[in-house]
């Protein structure tokens, strides 16, 4: 659409194109200086044997790295640690819960309501290495969870210890479902009364209007919720490293952190790097998917 | 539905509720338990006396109030950088139609979903060769940048809410775009406009890995970061001290969250969102 006819200043149509589009100027700036320019860098630094110590110059490898990454096993311990991680506390724990609650929520109590939703967006709004150290607290040993596994009379472990993965899973799906909630929430309140109500009259059960009418209904919710929440995920950073810094040994070094062992505590930006181009790679690969989901409504 | 079916189906919800709640309660309970027991360790419990010890060990310049300036400096900057180039960036996207309006919103929602963490080890190199490695001005730009795409995104489907019409009006007065927008458009947006402006702070005063990497010198870290100096010395933290801080630290986040939460309730599908 254009100016109204009546817009008092006539300039030539170019003049006004170049004005129209300025104010997208210092935006675009930014972007293209410090978000395309370190995603080239990026590309290009992962061909490269760069290291931290201050070498002259550094020189083009071709796929050394990437051959080497699928030849390490550390490697391949992070992508598989990542995968857990991911399907853990993203697809299934924070989208199942988020679910839960949105459900409950409609048929709970205002108070009982306000409080749960209360305290679970407050794990969301948290600092990430806050979140980190009371989940820290929560798992170590002599933490509140063997504290409450002592009330039942079982024995106490260092979780963080034992199960490092599990305990780091459960601290993301404690800090992320209050998005899958609200996500959820909102979905569920844009369904008409009349339809729950009419299969309700019809007979059909909980779980079966659950499976064969809400889920049918929210799909597109749900497919925007799992993409986020991956995406969310495949990027946790602080969160495992305030809690066991990836360790011990590497059974909690999801991709993100073996990415930053290798940049700084081996020195090797360049093998880094190049973990971190298929991380950006995979990351970008369920952009795409996301934007599909939402393609008709751009 | 009898009423007394919808009353057991109320209670069991309720019940089940109260369950996750009680289980998520319990680390926030921690440190706020922690924060004013004289003796406080690694479990929830009732403190056995209470102490503003905590708070007055920690509220000292080294290890609270530089922190929290230097995080107020670095994610205001960037907050004012974001809100203020993505309302002019939202501005041409909401109001001409344009052949360039579509791949452009495209680019940016797919930028809004990429992981920031991957790119900081090449963002690392970069500032160490263009010399913005350990400078605030390059930590709140990049920032920026990184908080664009979707203050961007949010901006233009909040200004697509505010009617032309209104606008028309100002333009046959003579205003131009410019003063239209910020006499007409963005006090009507204002709900929006602190709603993209209290997300970009929280985002930023929460993030850890950003000026983890792009900062060295210990008297420049944020908050974020100086936080894990509680843990410097293994085996002697003073748990009571980290929440007292933790508490500290995360209070200005959550007042910000409770001043749009409302609006951020209301308009919180994605997809509504998308579709403005």
């Amino acid at each position: 659409m254009s100016h109204p006819a009546s817009h008092p200043v006539s300039r030539s149509p170019l003049t006004r194109r170049v004005l129209r589009v300025l104010p997208l100027a210092p935006a675009l700036v930014l972007l293209l200086l410090f978000l395309g320019g370190p995603i080239v860098y990026c590309a290009y630094l992962a061909f490269t044997d760069l290291q931290l110590t201050g070498q002259a110059h550094s020189s083009f490898v071709g796929l050394a790295n990437f051959r080497r990454a699928f030849h390490d096993d550390a490697f391949l311990n992070a992508v598989w640690l990542t995968l857990v991680f991911t399907v853990l506390s993203a697809l299934v724990g924070q989208n199942t819960l988020g679910l839960a609650l949105a459900t409950l929520m409609r048929r709970a109590s205002k108070p009982v309501r306000t409080l749960t939703g209360g305290i679970v967006i407050t794990a969301w709004v948290l600092p990430e290495v806050v979140a980190g150290f009371l989940l820290y607290a929560f798992f170590r040993r002599e933490g509140t969870l063997d504290a409450l596994l002592g009330l039942l009379h079982l024995p106490s472990e260092n979780w963080l210890f034992t199960l490092p993965i599990l305990a780091v899973s459960f601290a993301n799906v404690w800090r992320g479902t209050a998005f899958s909630m609200l996500v959820y929430s909102a979905a569920l309140d844009e369904i008409p009364n009349e339809i729950e109500e009419s299969a309700e009259v019809d007979g059909a059960g909980g779980w079966r209007r659950m499976w064969h009418i809400t889920l049918p209904m929210i799909r597109r919710s749900i497919g925007t919720n799992l993409m986020l929440n991956t995406l969310q995920t495949l990027s946790v950073f602080g969160l495992i490293w305030v809690m066991t810094r990836g360790g011990p040994g590497d059974r909690s070094q999801t991709l993100p952190l073996f990415m930053y062992e290798q940049a700084f505590q081996n020195s090797m930006i360049g093998y880094g790097t190049a973990v971190a181009l298929l991380l950006l790679l995979v990351g970008s690969l369920f952009s795409v998917v996301y934007m599909r989901l939402l393609r008709t409504e751009v | 539905m009898p009423r007394s079916q919808r009353r057991s189906r109320r209670l069991a919800a309720d019940l089940g509720l109260l369950v996750v709640a009680a289980a998520f309660v319990l680390p926030l309970a921690w440190v706020l338990l922690s924060a004013v027991d004289p003796h406080a360790d690694l479990r929830v419990k009732i403190p056995d006396g209470f102490t503003f010890g905590n708070l007055d060990a920690v509220l000292t310049p080294d290890i609270t109030y530089t922190p929290l300036l230097n995080s107020l400096i670095l994610c205001g900057g960037a907050t004012v950088l974001t809100v203020g180039c993505a309302a002019l960036a939202a501005y041409p996207l909401s109001r001409y139609r344009s052949r360039l309006n579509r791949p452009f919103l495209l680019s940016i929602l797919f930028a809004t979903s990429l992981p920031i963490t991957a790119i900081m080890v090449p963002v690392y190199a970069l500032f160490v060769q263009i010399n913005l490695i350990d400078t605030v001005q390059g930590t709140i730009l990049f920032f920026t940048a990184s908080q664009l795409p979707f203050a961007i995104w949010l901006m233009k489907n909040f200004m697509d809410g505010v009617p032309k019409e209104l606008e028309e009006a100002a333009w046959t007065d003579g205003a131009n775009a410019a003063q239209s927008l910020v006499r007409i458009v963005l006090p009507l947006m204002g709900p929006g406009l602190a709603v993209v402006t209290v997300f970009a702070f929280v985002m930023m005063w929460g993030n850890f890995f950003v000026p983890f990497m792009l900062l060295l010198s210990p008297d420049q870290m944020p908050a974020s970061v100086s936080i894990n100096d509680f843990f410097g010395n293994r085996g002697s933290v003073a748990y009571g001290q980290l929440a007292a801080f933790s508490v500290i630290y995360s209070t200005p986040v959550i007042l910000l969250y409770l001043l749009v939460a409302r609006r951020m309730g209301s308009g919180f599908t994605l997809g509504g969102a998308v579709k403005g």
